[in-house]
């Protein structure tokens, strides 16, 4: 691999996660990101191609979905129609093999990358029926005696939110990588790269203002990255001046335009109970 | 290469393979990581940990190795518990409590004085009156005889404890245990439900049958959704103090419900059941959930179990502020009735072997409670109790 990925200017990646990212493009294994919601993981593959020049391919799991989809899927229900119909199309099996995103995968003429999203979505069983398809990077398709190998080992990319424990087996062909809530500097850094030129008073008192607020116990939903960036793009859209949130604590006035910050009913109820609580002991 | 690094990596609990060395060994080859210390611990934990719950572990292990300190066999004893230096526990002592503090010259004294023996102290001990260990007389450590003790890590072994005023930083239940759970699987087995629910997606042949041949022979394909265990299960664990005794046993059957069960929702609790309840017990302080919120929120098909030794002062069960921990306004009695209100299907599995049972007066007293509905944490006894569930 010739290229290093070192973040971008739209995404900031710390050390380690270079270094994972370099690793799993080097020795092409997959490489496995958890982490909070909203800190990126997904980011991180759109990132990592557009920095290395390579297509993109996402696969989206949901709880229904099937390994054999990512293969390929033979639409056995078309072909039993059109029989029915006499359609032309129905001697020639292939025309009802649809294939899936690894099958798209392997057979593309450049490397690609490979999102693998939120994992943990699917059955407990779907990360064991793609290890050889991980590991070797080939499947045979029943249907038609293909085997189909890759022609380049995509970078693989796969994002979990830890709802459900992956199988060991899977988990030795990965590379881990868990991405820490980022700490105040790398977080100055991300919100630099979105909003160049803020002013620095309103970052620092939004900065301040955000991280108290994920300080504040029994939250149910703590806001993260990309609720900051919301939020800030919201402070700038109605020019709220850094005064109104410097010096005050999140107990004593709830922080304007909280909405964004907050995405649960009750944690804003909480809030507010604790801002009046406060007020009324003051 | 590296293979005494692989070992005490091993030593010190990190789950490693073979596999997971070759590939540190390949990523070096390759100049993944150049040189630097930094950027080899980056790689080595890249490579090795499959879990941020082991981060810790790997780092503690890595540092012993590279700093060329010799493995303590039990480092989790020297740990102080994060909770202890965070200052928002000392707001749940109660006075007499604060009291003895004063005995000791105060708080920050005894802390003080506990960090510095940390410091000096380098070697596992036990017995005597001064270092930080087990039994013995100084206050620091665990097992000991002195009023004002803090206890670090380790087991208590006076069953009864009355009044422990330190906070210990609980172990989460780790379900990794995987032997012995088989045969609790299939015991478990028995509590699925099956229902169709979701998209159809299966084909329903007896429908597409008759369907056709109502359309005059012409194919018409009736789909259904697939068969889902939709057995619901909500578990309270008792952690921490006398059930340390118990928790290999907790863990495997945590263990074995975690793969089988799809809605399960756990939480814990520490001796009785009161107002709040918590999923994480290294946050169990900051980040706990009301259990009247758990009442109202998961409905009453949800088949519940109990998970705890049962052993505890009456007190405990019977009165306001009885609770070894906290200042709970309410008996853990009145906690308990209201689960039983909520939820008709509910169990108490206890770990301790039946015949001892009667020597503890507490265990007679939720046993009652349950209207009998207790059963030993064993093959036949979670057997019983799935069966009591199912009926």
């Amino acid at each position: 691999m010739s290229q290093r990925f070192s973040g971008s200017d739209r995404y900031v990646a710390t050390d380690d996660l270079q270094m994972a990212v370099n690793a799993a493009a080097t020795l092409q294994r997959p490489l496995l990101i958890k982490g909070e919601p909203g800190t990126g993981k997904t980011m991180l593959a759109e990132e990592v191609a557009k920095a290395l020049d390579m297509p993109l391919l996402s696969w989206h799991i949901k709880s229904t979905t099937k390994a054999q989809q990512g293969l390929y899927e033979y639409d056995a229900v078309s072909r039993l129609r059109d029989s029915q119909l006499g359609d032309e199309k129905v001697h020639e099996i292939r025309h009802y093999i649809k294939k899936g995103m690894l099958w798209q995968a392997f057979e593309s003429e450049v490397p690609v990358v490979l999102l693998i999203d939120e994992i943990d979505k699917a059955d407990i069983e779907f990360p064991n029926d793609l290890l050889v398809e991980l590991d070797k990077m080939l499947f045979s398709v029943y249907e038609t005696g293909q085997i189909i190998q890759a022609k380049h080992r995509p970078i693989i990319i796969i994002t979990s939110n830890n709802e459900k424990e992956l199988p060991d087996a899977f988990l030795r062909r990965c590379f881990f990588h868990y991405i820490n809530f980022p700490d105040n500097t790398t977080m100055k850094k991300i919100v630099e790269v979105h909003y160049p030129g803020l002013q620095k008073q309103l970052l620092s008192a939004a900065l301040e203002t955000f991280f108290e607020l994920r300080d504040v116990p029994g939250l149910r939903k703590k806001p993260s990255t990309s609720e900051l960036i919301d939020w800030i793009k919201l402070l700038l859209a109605d020019e709220i001046s850094p005064e109104i949130l410097q010096g005050k604590s999140i107990k004593e006035a709830i922080p304007p335009l909280y909405g964004a910050l907050l995405k649960n009913e009750q944690d804003v109820h909480m809030l507010q109970k604790l801002a009046f609580m406060m007020r009324r002991e003051g | 290469m590296l293979v005494n690094f692989f070992y005490s990596l091993k030593k010190a609990g990190v789950p490693v393979s073979t596999k997971e060395l070759l590939v540190l060994l390949d990523a070096l080859e390759a100049e993944v990581a150049f040189g630097s210390a930094n950027e080899f611990y980056q790689l080595a934990k890249l490579c090795m940990i499959k879990d941020e719950k082991y981060f810790d572990r790997f780092d503690v292990a890595f540092g012993h190795f590279f700093n060329g300190l010799e493995m303590i066999k039990d480092l989790e004893t020297f740990l102080i518990p994060h909770d202890w230096l965070s200052p928002d526990w000392i707001n749940n002592l109660s006075e007499e409590d604060k009291e003895k503090i004063e005995a000791l010259g105060g708080l920050d004294k005894l802390m003080e004085t506990l960090k510095k023996r940390l410091e000096e102290q380098q070697k596992r001990h036990q017995g005597g009156n001064k270092w930080v260990g087990t039994g013995g007389t100084s206050p620091f450590g665990n097992s000991g005889y002195h009023p004002e003790g803090v206890r670090i890590g380790g087991q208590s072994q006076h069953h009864r404890a009355v009044k422990v005023w330190e906070k210990r930083q609980f172990k989460n239940l780790d379900d990794s245990v995987e032997i012995g759970t088989r045969s609790m699987k299939i015991a478990l087995k028995k509590l699925r439900k099956f229902a169709r629910a979701g998209i159809a997606n299966e084909l329903d042949l007896d429908n597409t049958i008759r369907s056709t041949a109502n359309n005059a022979g012409f194919l018409d394909l009736k789909m259904r959704p697939e068969k889902h265990n939709a057995a619901k299960l909500l578990i309270f664990f008792d952690v921490g103090g006398s059930m340390d005794w118990h928790i290999k046993l907790c863990e495997e059957l945590f263990s074995a419900v975690k793969t089988e069960f799809k809605h399960l929702e756990y939480f814990y609790f520490h001796n009785c059941i009161y107002e709040n309840l918590w999923r994480d017990n290294t946050r169990r302080w900051q980040e706990n959930i009301s259990t009247w919120d758990v009442i109202h929120t998961y409905p009453k098909d949800y088949h519940v179990i109990i998970v705890g030794d049962a052993a505890m002062s009456p007190y405990e069960i019977s009165h306001p502020y009885g609770s070894v921990e906290h200042m709970n306004e309410e008996p853990g009695r009145l906690w308990l009735q209201r689960i039983l209100d909520t939820w008709e299907k509910v169990v108490w599995l206890n770990p301790v072997p039946v015949e001892q049972w009667h020597y503890t007066h507490s265990t007679h007293m939720l046993k009652a409670q349950m209207s009998d509905r207790m059963y030993p944490l064993t093959l036949s006894g979670l057997e019983a109790a799935i069966k009591c569930l199912s009926r």
